[in-house]
C-alpha cells in the first residue's frame, strides 16, 4: 500500500535525503573515491620506481610441488614469504604474504573448488641474480630476480607477464599501535636492547639478522624506523559521520602486472563500463567493494553490487588472465603505453618500427588479507575458461524453466493479483514460466513468512501455478528483522550465530524491517541452519515451485558506511573488512543448499543474488542489480553481462524494462527484444512505477512483447545445450566476438553485439528511434543468416541492416545447427515432449554442425548419466545424428518435425535412414530465392541414431 | 527402444487421425474438412491431400490444417464442451498437460487426467446467467426509476435554480438599491464624521498637552526633594531609571546632561528639559501614567475586504464547499466571481442586515445547483441519486470512501489520518461503454511517486455498494462498485439463455 512507502520515508530520511535529493544520478559523496579509502590513498601515492623488495635466495626451498623463498623490504626489514606453485592446466599461482605476521592473515576459503593439483617445477639456472624455473611445457619459464625481486613469466624469448616491474609491491605488515601504553614500553625495552646488542656484537653475524626479525623488539624497531611515514587513516578514520576503528592498523598489500603486448584488458566485474576496461590514469582505479548503490551511474569504475577479481588480457596472439584471490575491499588501477596515442601516432610508430611494443600495466590494491594471484597462461581464451574454472568451478546447471521468461514487479501485491496476472498471460497467449514476489509478500518483512491477509493461503496459490506447469520466486534477503516474536531472528540470536559489532554486541544495522542483525554467513553451521530453514517443514508455504531470490546481500546496511556494513564489525576473529566482498557469495550458496536439501538432493535449485564474488557461478544467477528505463540501460546490459561471463558468470541478466522509472512503450519493446537473447531473462519494475504487464501498451505492443518472448522459447533447447556447455567447460555463454575470433583486432573492443554460444550473433537495437543498425559480421570465412530472412551475409564485414519495431538483428552463423521447438506454449515444462525442427545452416564448404542434449530438465540424474546428449553433422549431403555419450541412459518422446537447411541446393530426392537400416523417402519444398530446403517432418525419434542424404 | 517409440508414434499418428473425424472445428467450418478431398488451406495459400489434414505437421501458413493438433503456432482448437460453452483455444494447448476444455477434449494424448466438467460449469453458469439476468432485471426497473426520479429531481431543481436565481437576482437588485439608497443617505453623515473626527483630534491634543503639563509639574514638586524650587542634579541622581544608558551607574555628569548641561533647574528650565525625562521616569507614589493614546478611529474604520473572510467563521460555509474551493480552484470560474460578486459585496456592506444569511444560502445553493446539473449523470441521469451520498467499504486495514462525483479517500482502521485517493474526474470506459468507468484524480501526492488517482469500475447490481478495492499500481487505486444505474436491458445481453440448455 501507498501508506508503506511513506513510513519507510520517515524511517529512513537520513538516507534518503541524500539519495532522493531530486537528481536522478547517484550521489556520488555517498561512495569513496580512491582518496577517501585511506589505504587506496596511500597506496597509490607510491609511484613506479625500484622495489625496497629483494628475494633473499638463500632461503629458497624448492620441493616437487612449490618453491618457496623470502623477500626482504630494505626500508623496514620486514620479511615476506614468497610461494611459487605450478598447477596443472598451465595456471602459475604466487602467494606473498607475511613471514611472521603478528597474527595470521586472512586467507579467502571456499571460492577454490579444491586445493589447486600442482605440477612439478623444476630448476633451470640459479645465480646471485636469480633463478630460472621450467613451467613445463612449451619452454615456459618463470624467472625470479633478487635485487630487486621481481618476477617475470616467459615463453620463448616472449615476456608474458612481469610481476613488480615497476616496483610497486606493497605489504603493509600488521604492527603494534605506537601512541598506545603497550608500544612505548616495548620500544624502549627495544632501544636498550638494540644498545646492548650493537655493543655486544662487533660484526655482523650471519645468522644474526634472522634472530633479528624473530625479535618481537625487532619489530617494534622496524615500527620505529617507519615513524615519520605514519598518516591519518592508518589506526582509524572516518568517511561521512562513520569511524572505522581498525584494531588491526595498516594492512594493505599491493602488486603490479605488467602485460607486454597487450592493449585490450577486461573483466573485473562488476562495473557499469564499456567491456573493454579502460586506463584509469586520469581518475580513480576501479572498486571492488560489493555496494548496494542507489541509482547507479554509467561509464565509470565505481563499485556495484558484486565483485569478480579477475582480469583477463588479450592481444591477437595471447589470452591471458590474473585471478587475485582476495575478498577485502580491492581497487584496480590500469595504465598504457598507447592509451594517449592516436590512431595516426600509432600508425607512425609501425611505420617506423621504431615503436615501443604496447604494454598494458595493472595495477592491485586490497586493504587486508595476503597476495594470492592466479596467473592463466591461457594461450586461447578458452583455455583461459577452462583454467579459471579448473580454480573456481563452473557455472551451475539450471533448471530449463529458469532459462525461460520470468515475470516479476515490486510487488505483485496479493494472491489475486498473482491469479490475474498470471490469466493474463494465457489470455495474451505470451507464456512465461516464473512469476515474483519481492518484499512486500512477507509478514512485515521477516523473509520466511507471508502477509496473513495479502498471501494468507501461499500454498493454494503455487499450486494454482503447478496447474499452469508455472513456477514462482519468493525473495530471502539476508538482513533479519530484530523481533522476539520472529522464530528466524530468536534462532540466529540463541546459536549465537550473528556478526558482532566491534564491541562484542550482536551487529545491527538498518535495512527494510527496520532494525535488523546479519547471520554470519562466512560460518559453516550458519550456512547449514540456514539452508535447513528451506526444508518444507520449516519455510511454512513454501512449494516444489517455490524458488528464493537473495537481494541486499552485498550487505546493504541503510545506515552504515556507504550503506554497507561497518568494516570494523566482526566475523570470529576476521574482520568484516577481510571477508566484506564474500558475504553475497556466501548467502547464495546457503540459499542454494537449501533448495537442494528440501528435496532430498534430487532437484536442482534456482537462486538470483545480486551480489557475488569469484565462484558465485555455482550457485545461481546474477542480474545486474537496480537500473533504469533508460536508453543507456539497456545498452550497458550487454558490456556488464559480458565482463561477467568471462569471469565464469554466465547466467546473467539485467532488469527488462529498467527497474528504476517507467520505459517509453518503445524502450521496453526493445528491451524485451534484446534480454530474450540474454541469459537471465526477468521483467522487473520499481513500486513507484506504473505496471507494465506485456498487454499494456496497445494490441500491436503486446504482439510486439509476444513475438519476442516466444522467439526464446523457441531457442530455449540450444540455450539449454549452451548452459549444459558452460556447466562442462566454464565457457561464457554471452559471448564477447573476440572470444570466437581471437585474432581480428576489429573485434576487440565490440560491445554492442555479442554471441551466444559459437552460432548466434545478436546485435540488440538500443538507440530511441533506431531505422537500422550496423553490425560487424565477424570471421573472413564466415557465412551469417538472418534468423527471420534467412538472408546470407558474409563474414569480415560492416553491415548495415535496416530494423523496424517487429525484430532486432539475429544471425545463425553458416556451419551450425541449431535445434528449435517451435511449438511455443505457455510455460517451458508444457513444451518438454515437443518436437524439433533442426536449423542447419551451411558454410561455404557446405557442412555444419551442432549438438542436441536433453534430459528430464530439472534434477541432478543428468549427473547420473541420464541425459541424450547427440552430434549433428552435415557433411557431403548427408546430415547425420550420432550419440556423443554411449554411456549414458535418456528416452525422450520427442522427435524431429522438420529440418531447414540454409544456403542448400535443391536435392532430387532426400532419403532419411534410421538405425534398423530401414530407408524412408522425405518430402521436402524448396526455396530458390533463398535458398532453403526444409524437410517435411522426418519424424524420427530425437533421441536415436539417424541420417538423412540428399542427392 | 526406439522401435517401440516409433510403433507408438504411428499408433498415436492413427489415434490423431480417427480423432479428427470426432472434433477439432467447429460446426461452421467442419464442411471444409471433407474426407477424402484435398484440403486447401482456409487462407487459400495452397491445397494438401487430406491425410495432411491433422497429420501433427503445420502445412497451411494459417494453421488451418491442423485443428486438432498443436503443429501450427497459429492454430485454434474448437472445444464442443457439450452442456457448456464451445470454445476456442490457442492450438499450443493441445496435449500440454493441462485440462483447457471442460470436455477434456483438448488432452487427448498427454496423459493428464481431465474430468469432464462440462455439465456442473454450465449448470453453473446458467445459476449465474439466472441470477445476474434476474439482477438485472431488477437492476434494470431500478435504472428506470431512477431515471423518472432524476428527470422530475432535475426538473426541480432547475426550476429551483431559476426561481432562486430570479429571488437572487431581485435580493442582488433590492441590495443594490438598497445600497444607493444606504450610500446616499451616508454621504452626508461621512462628511460630518470627517468634520467630528478632525475636531475631535484636535481637542484630544489639547486636553493631551494638559495632561503632560500636570504631570511635569507634580513631577518636579516630587523630585525637588529639598523643596527648594529647583531639581537638582542629585535630586536626579535618586531615580536611577533615569540613567540614560541604562548602564547600572547613574553618575552626576550623565545627570547633568538630562538638565542640559546645568547643575539645577527651575520650573521654567524643566520644562525645556522634560521630555529627557518624562520617558522613563517612574513615579515615587508609583502611581501609573494613563496612557495617553486612545483614539474613536477604530471603531468607526470601515471594514477591509482583504480581511473580510476572516471574519467570518468558517462554519457559515458548508464543507464540501470548502474542499471544492480549494481543489477545483484552477477549474471552477465560479470561484473568482464567489470573491467579488456583489451578493457578497452587499453582505459585506449590509452586514447587520437580517437578511445577510439568507442571502448567503442563496448564494450557494445557487452554486450547488448550477453545480449539479452541470455534472453528466449518464444518458437518462440515472446516476444522479448518487450525487451527495457515500458509500463505504471495510478492509483489512483501512476503511475506503466512494463519494460519487466527489471524492474518493482511505482512512486507517486504527488511527491516522484520512488520504484523498482523488476527486471526482471524468467518465472514462470505452468508446461503446462510457458510463462503466469513473476517473477520480489529483488526490494526495505519493511519495516520489504521482499524485493518488482511483478508477471506478461499475457493474449491474441490485445494490449499491463499494465490492472491492487494490492498489495495482502504486498509488493507482481501482474500486468496484455495483449500481443499477448501470443495469442493461436483460434481454440485449442474454438473447438466448434458454437456448444453451438444450446443448
Amino acid at each position: 500500500m501507498a501508506a508503506f512507502t511513506e513510513r519507510m520515508a520517515s524511517v529512513l530520511l537520513l538516507w534518503l535525503a541524500v539519495c532522493l535529493s531530486g537528481t536522478w544520478a547517484v550521489d556520488k559523496g555517498n561512495f569513496k573515491t580512491c582518496d577517501q579509502s585511506a589505504f587506496c590513498k596511500r597506496q597509490r601515492a607510491l609511484k613506479p620506481g625500484e622495489s625496497p623488495y629483494r628475494a633473499l635466495l638463500e632461503t629458497m626451498e624448492l620441493t616437487n610441488t612449490r618453491l618457496t623463498l623470502q623477500l626482504i623490504n630494505d626500508n623496514n626489514k620486514v620479511r615476506l614469504l614468497l610461494e611459487l606453485y605450478r598447477l596443472q592446466g598451465n595456471i602459475t599461482r604466487v602467494k606473498i604474504n607475511e613471514l611472521k605476521p603478528l597474527k595470521p592473515r586472512y586467507e579467502v576459503p571456499d571460492v577454490l573448488i579444491r586445493e589447486p593439483p600442482t605440477e612439478p617445477l623444476s630448476l633451470l639456472s640459479q645465480d646471485e641474480n636469480g633463478v630460472v624455473l621450467s613451467l613445463g611445457a612449451e619452454s615456459q619459464r618463470v624467472i625470479v630476480s633478487a635485487r630487486p625481486f621481481r618476477l617475470d613469466i616467459m615463453e620463448g624469448r616472449d615476456v608474458l607477464m612481469s610481476l613488480n616491474s615497476r616496483g610497486l609491491l606493497a605489504f603493509e605488515h600488521l604492527r603494534m599501535r605506537k601512541d598506545t601504553f603497550s608500544y612505548k614500553v616495548t620500544s624502549t625495552v627495544a632501544s636498550v636492547w638494540d644498545n646492548i646488542k650493537r655493543v655486544f656484537s662487533s660484526q655482523a653475524d650471519p645468522e644474526g639478522e634472522k634472530k633479528e626479525e624473530a625479535d618481537p623488539a625487532n619489530q617494534a624497531e622496524t615500527a620505529k624506523e617507519e615513524e615519520e611515514k605514519v598518516e591519518d587513516g592508518m589506526w582509524e578514520e572516518s568517511f561521512k559521520s562513520h569511524a572505522d576503528s581498525k584494531p588491526s592498523g595498516p594492512s594493505a598489500v599491493s602488486l603490479d602486472f605488467s602485460l607486454p603486448g597487450v592493449e585490450h584488458v577486461y573483466g573485473i566485474p562488476e562495473h557499469a563500463d564499456t567491456l573493454r576496461l579502460k586506463t584509469t590514469d586520469n581518475g580513480d582505479p576501479y572498486r571492488l567493494y560489493n555496494l548496494d548503490v542507489f541509482q547507479y551511474e554509467l561509464y565509470n569504475p565505481m563499485a556495484l553490487y558484486g565483485a569478480v577479481p579477475v582480469m583477463l588480457a588479450h592481444n591477437a596472439q595471447r589470452t591471458t588472465g590474473i585471478f587475485w584471490l582476495n575478498a577485502a575491499e580491492t581497487w584496480v588501477d590500469i595504465s598504457s603505453n598507447t592509451a594517449g596515442k592516436t590512431v595516426f601516432g600509432k600508425m607512425l610508430d609501425y611505420v617506423q618500427g621504431s615503436s615501443e611494443t604496447p604494454q598494458t600495466d595493472v595495477r592491485w590494491i586490497s586493504e587486508s588479507g595476503i597476495i594470492d594471484v592466479f596467473i592463466m597462461l591461457g594461450p586461447t581464451p578458452k583455455d583461459i575458461f577452462s583454467q579459471y574454472a579448473s580454480l573456481t568451478g563452473t557455472q551451475s546447471f539450471p533448471p530449463l524453466s529458469a532459462l525461460a521468461y520470468h515475470q516479476c514487479r515490486w510487488n505483485y501485491n496479493d494472491q489475486k493479483d498473482v491469479q490475474e496476472v498470471d490469466a493474463g498471460f494465457d489470455e495474451h497467449d505470451i507464456p512465461y514460466d516464473f512469476i515474483w514476489l519481492d518484499i512486500e509478500h512477507t509478514d512485515g518483512k521477516r523473509y520466511f513468512t507471508w502477509d496473513p491477509h495479502k498471501f494468507a493461503s501461499p500454498k493454494e496459490m503455487l499450486q494454482g501455478l503447478v496447474e499452469k506447469k508455472r513456477k514462482m520466486v519468493a525473495i530471502v534477503d539476508p538482513h533479519i528483522k530484530v523481533d522476539s516474536n520472529y522464530k528466524i531472528h530468536n534462532e540466529i540470536r540463541s546459536k549465537g550465530f550473528y556478526i558482532k559489532n566491534k564491541d562484542g554486541g550482536d551487529y545491527e544495522g538498518w535495512c527494510w524491517p527496520g532494525s535488523a542483525g546479519y547471520p554470519d554467513f562466512t560460518r559453516a553451521d550458519m550456512r547449514a541452519w540456514w539452508a535447513s530453514m528451506f526444508a518444507y517443514d520449516q519455510y511454512e508455504g513454501s512449494m516444489e515451485n517455490l524458488y528464493t531470490w537473495n537481494d541486499m546481500n552485498e550487505p546493504s546496511v541503510f545506515n552504515g558506511p556507504e550503506v554497507t556494513m561497518h568494516k570494523d564489525a566482526m566475523h570470529g576473529a576476521w574482520e568484516h573488512r577481510d571477508v566484506h566482498n564474500l558475504y553475497g557469495f556466501y548467502v547464495q550458496m546457503a540459499t542454494a543448499e537449501g533448495l537442494i536439501q528440501r528435496s532430498g538432493g534430487v532437484e536442482r535449485p534456482f537462486v538470483l543474488t545480486r551480489a557475488f564474488f569469484a565462484g558465485s557461478q555455482r550457485y545461481g544467477a546474477v542480474w545486474t542489480g537496480d537500473n533504469a528505463a533508460e536508453w543507456d540501460h539497456l545498452k550497458i546490459s550487454i558490456p556488464m553481462c559480458l565482463s561477467l561471463g568471462l569471469v565464469g558468470i554466465s547466467f546473467c541478466g539485467a532488469d527488462v524494462g529498467g527497474f528504476f522509472k517507467s520505459p517509453s512503450t518503445e524502450l521496453l519493446v526493445r528491451w524485451y527484444q534484446t534480454g530474450a537473447y540474454q541469459p537471465f531473462f526477468r521483467a522487473h519494475a520499481h513500486l513507484d512505477t506504473p505496471r507494465r504487464e506485456p498487454w499494456l501498451f496497445g494490441p500491436e505492443n503486446t504482439a510486439l512483447i509476444r513475438e519476442a518472448v516466444r522467439q526464446r522459447y523457441t531457442l530455449l533447447p540450444y540455450w539449454y545445450q549452451q548452459f549444459y556447455q558452460a556447466h562442462q567447460t566454464g565457457e561464457p555463454i554471452m559471448r564477447p566476438l573476440w572470444v570466437e575470433y581471437p585474432q581480428d583486432p576489429a573485434t576487440f573492443a565490440i560491445d554492442d553485439e555479442f554471441l551466444i554460444g559459437r552460432d548466434l550473433l545478436v546485435h540488440p537495437v538500443t538507440e530511441e528511434g533506431a531505422r537500422g543498425v550496423t553490425a560487424y559480421l565477424p570471421g573472413k570465412d564466415e557465412l551469417w543468416f538472418d534468423v527471420h530472412t534467412f538472408q546470407k551475409h558474409n563474414g569480415a564485414q560492416n553491415l548495415y541492416i535496416p530494423v523496424t519495431m517487429s525484430s532486432i538483428p539475429v544471425f545463425q552463423r553458416g556451419g551450425s545447427i541449431i535445434p528449435r521447438k517451435l511449438r511455443v506454449r505457455r510455460s517451458s515444462t508444457c513444451m518438454e515432449h515437443d518436437p524439433y525442427t533442426l536449423y542447419v545452416a551451411l558454410n561455404p564448404q557446405r557442412t555444419a554442425e551442432g549438438e542436441l542434449y536433453i534430459d528430464d530438465g530439472h534434477t541432478f540424474n543428468y549427473e547420473k548419466k541420464e541425459f541424450i546428449l547427440r552430434k549433428l553433422s552435415f557433411t557431403k549431403n548427408i546430415l547425420s545424428s550420432v550419440n556423443m555419450a554411449p554411456d549414458a541412459q535418456f528416452s525422450t518422446r520427442s522427435w524431429i518435425e522438420r529440418i531447414i537447411i540454409l544456403g542448400a541446393s535443391k536435392p532430387s530426392k532426400v532419403t532419411l535412414k534410421t538405425a534398423g537400416g530401414q530407408e524412408s523417402q522425405v518430402e521436402f519444398e524448396f526455396d530458390a530465392s533463398m535458398s532453403v530446403l526444409t524437410l517435411r517432418k522426418p519424424g524420427m525419434n530425437a533421441g536415436v541414431d539417424w541420417s538423412v542424404t540428399l542427392q | 527402444s526406439w522401435q517401440f517409440l516409433l510403433i507408438l508414434f504411428v499408433f498415436l499418428k492413427k489415434a490423431v487421425m480417427a480423432l479428427t473425424r470426432f472434433f477439432c472445428s467447429s460446426l461452421q467450418e467442419r464442411q471444409f474438412y471433407e474426407e477424402g478431398k484435398p484440403f486447401t488451406c482456409l487462407d487459400g495459400s495452397r491445397t494438401i491431400p487430406f491425410d495432411r489434414v491433422n497429420d501433427d505437421y503445420c502445412d497451411c501458413e494459417d494453421g488451418s490444417d491442423e485443428p486438432g493438433t498443436a503443429a501450427c503456432p497459429n492454430g485454434s482448437f474448437h472445444c464442443t464442451n457439450a452442456g457448456f460453452r464451445p470454445a476456442f483455444i490457442p492450438s499450443s494447448r493441445i496435449n500440454d498437460g493441462i485440462c483447457d476444455c471442460c470436455d477434456t477434449t483438448d488432452e487427448y494424448n498427454s496423459g493428464a487426467a481431465c474430468q469432464n466438467t462440462c455439465r456442473e460449469l454450465g449448470s453453473k453458469e446458467r445459476e449465474i446467467m439466472k441470477e445476474m439476468a434476474e439482477i438485472a432485471k431488477e437492476g434494470f426497473l431500478l435504472k428506470q426509476q431512477l431515471i423518472q426520479e432524476a428527470k422530475s429531481g432535475l426538473e426541480e431543481k432547475k426550476a429551483k435554480l431559476a426561481e432562486v436565481q430570479v429571488s437572487k437576482k431581485d435580493l442582488e437588485d433590492k441590495l443594490e438599491a438598497l445600497r444607493t439608497v444606504k450610500e446616499t443617505a451616508e454621504q452626508p453623515e461621512k462628511e460630518a464624521k470627517e468634520r467630528h473626527l478632525k475636531a475631535w483630534e484636535d481637542e484630544k491634543a489639547a486636553i493631551r498637552l494638559e495632561k503632560d503639563k500636570a504631570k511635569m509639574a507634580e513631577v518636579f514638586l516630587e523630585l525637588d526633594d529639598d523643596a527648594d524650587g529647583f531639581v537638582s542634579v542629585a535630586d536626579l541622581l535618586t531615580h536611577s531609571e533615569l540613567d540614560p544608558d541604562s548602564d547600572g551607574s547613574f553618575t552626576e555628569a550623565e545627570a547633568q546632561g538630562l538638565l542640559g548641561g546645568v547643575d539645577k533647574v527651575d520650573t521654567a528650565a524643566f520644562e525645556s528639559v522634560w521630555n529627557n525625562i518624562k520617558e522613563k521616569y517612574v513615579s515615587e507614589s508609583n502611581a501609573d501614567i494613563p496612557a495617553p493614546v486612545e483614539t474613536p478611529q477604530e471603531e468607526t474604520r470601515e471594514p477591509v475586504p482583504e480581511n473580510d473572510s476572516e471574519q467570518y467563521p468558517e462554519e457559515d460555509i458548508p464543507e464540501e464547499e470548502e474542499d471544492d474551493d480549494e481543489e477545483d480552484e484552477d477549474e471552477d470560474p465560479d470561484d473568482g466571481d464567489y470573491k467579488v460578486s456583489p451578493v457578497r459585496i452587499s453582505i459585506r456592506f449590509m452586514k447587520d442586515d437580517h437578511e445577510f444569511l439568507f442571502n448567503l444560502d442563496l448564494h450557494f445553493v445557487c452554486r450547488n445547483l448550477e453545480k449539479e446539473i452541470s455534472f453528466d449523470f449518464g444518458p437518462g441521469a440515472e446516476f444522479a441519486y448518487l450525487y451527495g451520498q457515500c458509500y463505504e467499504l471495510s478492509t483489512s486495514e483501512y476503511i475506503y470512501r466512494l463519494c460519487p462525483f466527489n471524492r474518493v479517500s482511505q482512512k486507517p482502521k486504527y488511527g491516522g489520518s484520512e488520504t484523498n485517493l482523488g476527486s471526482w474526474g471524468k467518465w472514462t470506459g470505452p468508446e461503446d461503454n462510457v458510463y462503466s468507468l469513473m476517473k477520480y484524480e489529483h488526490g494526495t501526492g505519493c511519495w516520489q511517486g504521482p499524485n493518488r488517482s482511483t478508477t471506478v469500475k461499475l457493474t449491474c447490481g441490485k445494490e449499491t455498494v463499494v465490492l472491492s478495492t487494490s492498489e495495482p499500481s502504486r498509488c493507482e487505486y481501482l474500486m468496484e462498485f455495483t449500481t443499477p444505474a448501470v443495469c442493461q436491458e436483460p434481454q440485449s445481453l442474454y438473447p438466448d439463455a434458454h437456448d444453451h440448455t438444450e446443448l
